[in-house]
């Protein structure tokens, strides 16, 4: 058999799934599933850790099989004891009813005490899987939370949902269906089969013989579904993207007229991952039913051999009851053997999806020794920055920058398109790591600070912000959720919303859309900028945060801004150059390096591209374009 | 909630926290029923009839499946019978072992279909359902989906589908086990009429107590669903939210909150557990009181030779099987239960109606002037809240107008209406003097290209992305397209160009980036009429102007509607309107405007006040200060 091309096809998969959206990031490229055991050890170690649970789990199993492998021996005696009697006339009927009664309160015992003992174990098992979920969904949820930009600029959310929502919940559901099915499963055969086989050695070898083809086949088709559940998961989360973007961009879905298409993209995914599910029912429909007849084949075996042995007087039909009363328990966990393998196989893929998250480590993450950053922010320092976004071929966005800003001080960002600007208001706060050179706030290296510590002080608003299906109050209050209703308020003002929040029906209880859809592109932004004030920051950036709002809103919002800032460092990015006329220092960005530096008036007097772009945003500027020509004339 | 109350003190505040995770909105929409909910069975009915053909071959297998297995155990008890206890010999035995061996031959492939049937066709309709769950959302009012949540949809679309899907998986032998159980009881009464009877007397103490168990276990379930969908929520949103959550360091508030959300879950989940198995051991003691009544009332009978001793031992195999479906009814009830839940949410879906359709004779013309024109147009996202007021304004065919105002004040809203992302309360908006209402929205999608003010691009390359709306666009339609809009440098320098992946939403390239591609869109699109929103809102004045010149040829012949805050983008416009709290207040060109010295004129000189910062009470009323040189 071709072991390793069933095996390696996952794994080939998984690397070419992982070389696109993992490459050079917080994983190793080269990183395959792990294998199976490895990740069927880890579960197992997980359910270990809750030892009461398993134990009695445990237990609950081996009595439970015990119980059920009494009722054949039981019903057994109860036919030899009916038939006493009609054989044998030297049996005293008193005698056989007795026998009858007896074996019928064993029966009844031992099938209660089944019941009992089921009830334990399946309620421990399910419980256990619930526990194990809880743990693994609180360390997805943290380890998302910790994962750094890069991780989450190439992987998608929608793909991450579908591992939070149906991965997970295969893991769990493998303790019942998978896990304690299968020691059920080996002490209702292990024990049957010394039973049997110590009755009549022959007839048990038959009994059992259908034992090996069931392993065999469950074994062949284990590891083609575990291929399948791979691949079809992938393929879900495949789909689960298509269908998240479609109903987040649905404005440009409908704007376009572009349902149709849409709905095309959709069903060339929807009919990949039903091929792949349909192949996967008929491999398990396939096992199960050959399990099955090759079970019953045993079954005829015994009835053959077992009553030519009973004919032959060898046997007393009682026993023959027994062995096949024994077969009947079977036939339920033989039937349910194909769902097992199923149940591993899905496992084995989900939790490896799951385990493959939790085990990405953070690229920006806390130095052992890392520091506070003490009582304020006095200077902060670009050296020679370069930057390129983690991944390979990633060309370098920064090059060679420095600058600095103290207390008190703002600094201004001007630059085409794609030039830096963003990239440098992200690396302040460590979302990413500088690729050579170095930041530093009060001359400590950032990556030597806390990041808790850095990112208190250190606030960027940015450029395309999210907006929480919340109240405006709690998405005002969202970095500071104590804060007092004044200083909601007060934030409120400061980014100009009092009015529009007055004139709203439940004002601050005004239930926020999805990301903001129920706002103005500008009352978006003032929510931000309102968010972002009540943190109060030691610097600040703001990254084109007034795009969508118009000037005299902005002239206002700016001038309540000031106040606020003597006590923090500015940096401002933007497009408008009002915004940046009294920076203490402006940079001038291209192609990611500093090609002006200086004051508003000292870079107008150059003469150089922030003059050009001056004099295009002067109103004499403005003016002598108009001359020459603009949207129309 | 250690971290929540250590940071409150460190806060020395005695407000309550208003941190939450997860959406606020209220879960009215969580409708559970019962296990068997008659309406879900009957629309689920309605998918499965396509397949009608192939449930009827299933329904024969099925009932093949049943026949044999019924027909095992009676093997059995015919040979024991006949041939070991009445002495029948070797040949009636081996007679019974050939027919035997038929039987299960005839049943393993009767299993076979069966299963294959029932899957195959489970599996299509599961997949079927969320196609139409897929597709009738993309009709759905925009009104509506405002108001869901992406997250929750999805969960309704791969999360309740999951579920059909585990029941599924667990259920394709119940139906299989049903028949059977008809089967069992009709063939024990024909065994022995009175037998059965005794022995299907514990079956009323089982209804008995299913039902004491039923509206306690069926709460417990619901629960259980309804904190999953809550937990699932806020996993979304953490998801989709984390360069905030980051941004804003909340990561251990956000995880405290989601530990309570999850543990609540968990204890749910834990209780419907209970409740879940607390039938196994009801069932089984049934079990071996049926048992137990066979073998005393049975076997007394064999005793006094008024019942064969196999009768005895074929009712012995029918009482275990017999109970075999219950058990796995009752153990898959949560199953069951949750996918009748999820049944319900699935077609809540399909239920949502179709605010905005087609009207029946809607038209779809090859090709429009591009003349709009809005007439008394009044409408609002809420009942009461009017956001634009009787609003009239026209364009002509190949002219360009400007629409500028305070932000909140309509303009991205006239634009939606436009391509009737909405439906107005009171007005007409025509194009070409037809009513929007009378054209088919692809037609509208064809002639409306629109810059949105978010730009948002779908996980792909480049290329698709620009071509979205115009598939047939060759690479030199997309390439005309960027250089246009400036894009193309940028693009060319990129390792693979045009075929360069985007990741979501165009992550990976700038803001600026970003809206000059979805700029490219739409002009690749075109489209009679162009409406750029914002469309330059995070882009340089150079580069903008550079725009404007190239984009100054392509409006030639086209309508157009621009919006922006930075007035210089619109002044040579033919037109500007001026909004103001969704009522037009000025309309006129840039030096109209300017002379007549109103909003706009003050708008206008705010523009350039910024550059000499103006006391407030200017700013506040400036329209009193016209600053014109
Ligand atoms: N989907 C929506 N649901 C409810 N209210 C909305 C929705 N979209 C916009 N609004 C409200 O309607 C008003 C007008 O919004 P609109 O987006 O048209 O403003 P705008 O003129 O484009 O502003 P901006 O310049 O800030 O983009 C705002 O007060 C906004 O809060
Ligand atoms: N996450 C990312 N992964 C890879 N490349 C990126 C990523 N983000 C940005 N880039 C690239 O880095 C360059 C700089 O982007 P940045 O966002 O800093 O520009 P910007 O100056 O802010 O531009 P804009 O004015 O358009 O916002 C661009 O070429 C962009 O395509
Ligand atoms: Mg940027
Ligand atoms: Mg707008």
């Amino acid at each position: 058999m071709d072991d390793t091309k069933t095996a390696n096809a996952p794994q080939q998969l998984s690397s070419r799934i992982y070389a696109r959206s993992y490459a050079g990031l917080e994983i190793d490229p080269d990183r395959n599933i792990s294998d199976d055991a490895v990740v069927l050890w880890r579960i197992i170690k997980l359910v270990f850790k809750n030892r009461i649970r398993i134990s009695f789990a445990i237990i609950g199993i081996v009595a439970a099989a015990c119980s059920q492998l009494m009722i054949p021996q039981f019903l057994g005696d109860a036919v030899d004891g009916a038939l006493g009697l009609a054989g044998q006339s030297n049996v005293s009927p008193d005698i056989a009813r007795e026998a009858l009664y007896s074996a019928a309160i064993f029966l009844l015992g031992a099938a209660a005490l089944r019941g009992l003992f089921t009830l334990l174990h399946s309620y421990c098992g399910e419980s256990l899987g619930h526990l194990i979920a809880f743990d693994l969904r609180i360390a997805f949820y943290a380890k998302l939370q910790q994962l750094s930009f890069s991780f989450h600029d190439h992987v998608h959310t929608g793909e991450l949902i579908t591992r939070g929502m149906l991965d997970l919940e295969g893991v769990r559901s493998f303790m019942n269906t998978g896990l304690l099915r299968v020691l059920l499963l080996l002490i209702l055969i292990g024990v049957g089969a010394y039973l049997l086989i110590s009755t009549d050695l022959i007839l048990g070898l038959l009994a059992l013989s259908f034992l090996p083809f069931v392993i065999w086949k469950s074994s062949v088709s284990q590891l083609r579904l575990r291929e399948l559940w791979w691949t079809l998961q992938e393929k879900m989360a495949v789909l689960g993207r298509i269908m998240d973007e479609n109903l987040t961009g649905i404005r440009v879905v409908r704007a376009f007229g572009a349902e149709s298409f849409e709905l095309e993209k959709y069903g060339v995914g929807s009919d990949e991952a039903y091929d792949l599910a349909a192949e996967r029912i008929k491999i398990r429909v396939a096992s199960t039913t050959a399990m099955t007849f090759v079970y019953f084949l045993a079954m005829g075996l015994v009835l053959w051999v077992g009553g030519l042995r009973v004919i032959d007087g060898q046997m007393t039909v009682g026993t023959l009851t027994e062995f096949l009363a024994f077969m009947t328990i079977l036939q339920l966990p033989v039937r349910q053997l194909g769902n097992v393998v199923n149940a591993f196989a899905r496992t084995l893929t989900c939790a490896s999806r799951i385990f493959g998250i939790l085990d990405l480590q953070p690229v920006v993450a806390d130095k052992p020794g890392a520091v506070g950053l003490g009582d304020g922010i006095d200077k902060i320092k670009f050296e020679n920055v370069v930057f390129a976004y983690p991944g390979e071929g990633q060309p370098a966005v920064l090059n060679d920058i420095s600058f600095d800003v103290s207390l008190g001080k703002t600094l201004g960002v001007v630059g085409p398109p794609g030039s830096g600007k963003s990239t440098i208001a992200h690396l302040l706060p460590r979302f990413y790591d500088v690729t050579s050179g170095r930041i530093s706030i009060n001359d400590i290296d950032i990556r030597d600070v806390e990041i808790s510590a850095l990112r208190q002080k250190v606030v960027v608003l940015a450029q395309d912000p999210f907006l929480f299906t919340s109240s405006l109050e709690n998405n005002i209050a969202y970095g500071n959720p104590w804060a007092s209703e004044e200083n909601i308020y007060d934030a409120a003002k400061v980014s100009q919303l009092d009015g529009f929040i007055d004139g709203l029906p439940d004002q601050y209880e005004t239930l926020v859309g999805e990301r903001g859809v129920s706002l103005s592109g500008g009352q978006k932004q003032r929510v931000v900028i309102a968010r972002t004030t009540m943190l109060q920051p030691e610097l600040l950036i703001l990254d084109d945060s007034t795009a969508a709002i118009d000037a005299g809103t902005e002239q206002r919002i700016r001038q309540a801004l000031k106040m606020q800032a003597s006590k923090s460092a500015t940096i401002i990015i933007s497009h408008r150059l009002g915004t940046l006329r009294h920076a203490d220092e402006i940079l001038f960005i291209e192609n990611g390096q500093i090609v002006e530096r200086g004051s508003h008036e000292t870079l107008v007097e150059a003469g150089g591209k922030y003059a050009a772009l001056f004099a295009l945003q002067s109103k004499e500027g403005e003016e002598a374009v108009a001359q020459i020509g603009g949207v129309k004339e | 909630m250690t971290t929540l109350n250590r940071a409150a003190e460190d806060r020395d505040t005695t407000r309550p926290p208003r941190a939450v995770v997860g959406s606020q909105i209220s879960i009215d929409e969580e409708i559970f029923g019962a296990a068997f909910d008659r309406k879900v069975v009957r629309r689920f009915a309605g998918f499965v009839k396509p397949y009608t053909r192939t449930m009827y071959l299933a329904t024969a297998a099925v009932l093949v499946f049943t026949a044999a297995q019924l027909t095992i155990p009676l093997i059995i008890s015919y040979a024991i019978d006949e041939a070991i206890v009445a002495g029948g010999g070797e040949q009636i035995l081996m007679l019974c072992v050939i027919v035997f061996a038929a039987v299960i031959a005839v049943n393993y492939g009767a299993n076979f279909l069966q299963d294959r049937f029932v899957g195959l066709t489970g599996e299509r309709v599961i997949f079927d359902l969320r196609s139409a769950m897929y597709a009738h959302l993309q009709k759905v009012a925009l009104s509506f989906m405002d108001r869901t949540e992406v997250g929750r949809m999805m969960s309704r679309l791969q999360g309740d589908v999951n579920s059909l899907q585990e029941f599924l998986e667990h259920s394709i032998t119940v139906f299989g086990d049903l028949v059977l159980l008809i089967g069992i009881v009709v063939i024990m009464l024909t065994l022995n009429f009175e037998l059965a009877l005794l022995t299907l007397s514990v079956v009323p103490t089982l209804v008995l107590v299913r039902l004491m168990w039923l509206p306690r276990a069926r709460k417990a379930f619901r629960r259980a669903r309804e904190t999953n969908s809550i937990t699932n929520g806020a996993l979304a949103e953490g998801i989709h939210s984390v360069r905030t959550v980051q941004g804003m360091h909340r990561e251990a508030v956000n995880l405290e909150l989601y530990g309570d959300k999850s543990r609540e879950n968990l204890w749910a989940h834990l209780r419907s557990a209970k409740f879940a198995q607390a039938m196994v051991p009801v069932i089984d003691t049934l079990t071996g009181a049926a048992m137990a009544i066979v073998v005393v009332v049975g076997g007394t009978r064999v005793l006094d030779q008024a019942l064969d001793v196999g009768v005895m031992v074929a009712f012995l195999f029918y009482v275990q099987r017999f109970f075999d479906p219950i058990r796995s009814l009752t153990v898959h009830y949560s199953i069951m239960q949750r996918a009748m839940a999820s049944g319900q949410r699935i077609f809540e879906v399909l239920d949502v109606p179709l605010a905005i359709t087609d009207k029946p004779a809607a038209i779809n013309p090859e090709s429009v002037e591009g003349a709009i024109e809005f007439r008394n147009v009044t409408f609002g996202y809420h009942k009461n809240q009017p956001i634009l007021k009787e609003v009239s304004f026209k364009v002509n065919p190949g002219e360009t107008v400007a629409l500028v105002g305070p932000t909140g004040s309509g303009k991205t809203s006239i634009t939606s209406l436009l391509n009737r992302f909405y439906e107005i309360w009171d007005g007409e908006i025509l194009i070409d003097d037809v009513d929007v209402r009378d054209y088919a929205k692809v037609a509208l999608g064809k002639h409306v290209a629109m810059v949105l003010q978010d730009p948002f691009l779908f996980t792909g390359s480049i290329l698709e992305n620009i071509r979205y709306r115009t598939r047939d666009a060759t690479r030199e339609d997309v390439e005309k397209a960027a250089k246009i809009v400036g894009a193309h440098e940028f693009i060319s320098a990129l390792p693979l160009g045009y075929d360069s992946e985007l990741e979501q939403q165009g992550n990976n390239l700038s803001m600026g980036q970003r809206q000059l591609l979805s700029f490219a869109r739409a002009l690749v699109a075109d489209a009679k009429v162009l409406i750029l929103d914002e469309a330059t809102a995070n882009i340089d004045s150079y580069t903008e102007r550079k725009i404007q010149t190239a984009l100054q040829r392509l409006l030639e012949g086209r309508t157009g509607i621009v919006i922006a805050h930075r007035l210089a983008t619109v002044r040579n416009a033919d037109r500007i309107i001026v909004l103001q709290e969704g009522k037009i207040v000025e309309t006129g060109t840039h030096d109209t405007l300017i002379d007549k010295n109103g909003l706009y004129a003050k708008l206008y000189a705010l523009n350039y006040a910024s550059f000499d910062d103006l006391p407030d009470e200017i700013i506040n009323n400036s329209l009193t200060a016209p600053v014109r040189s």
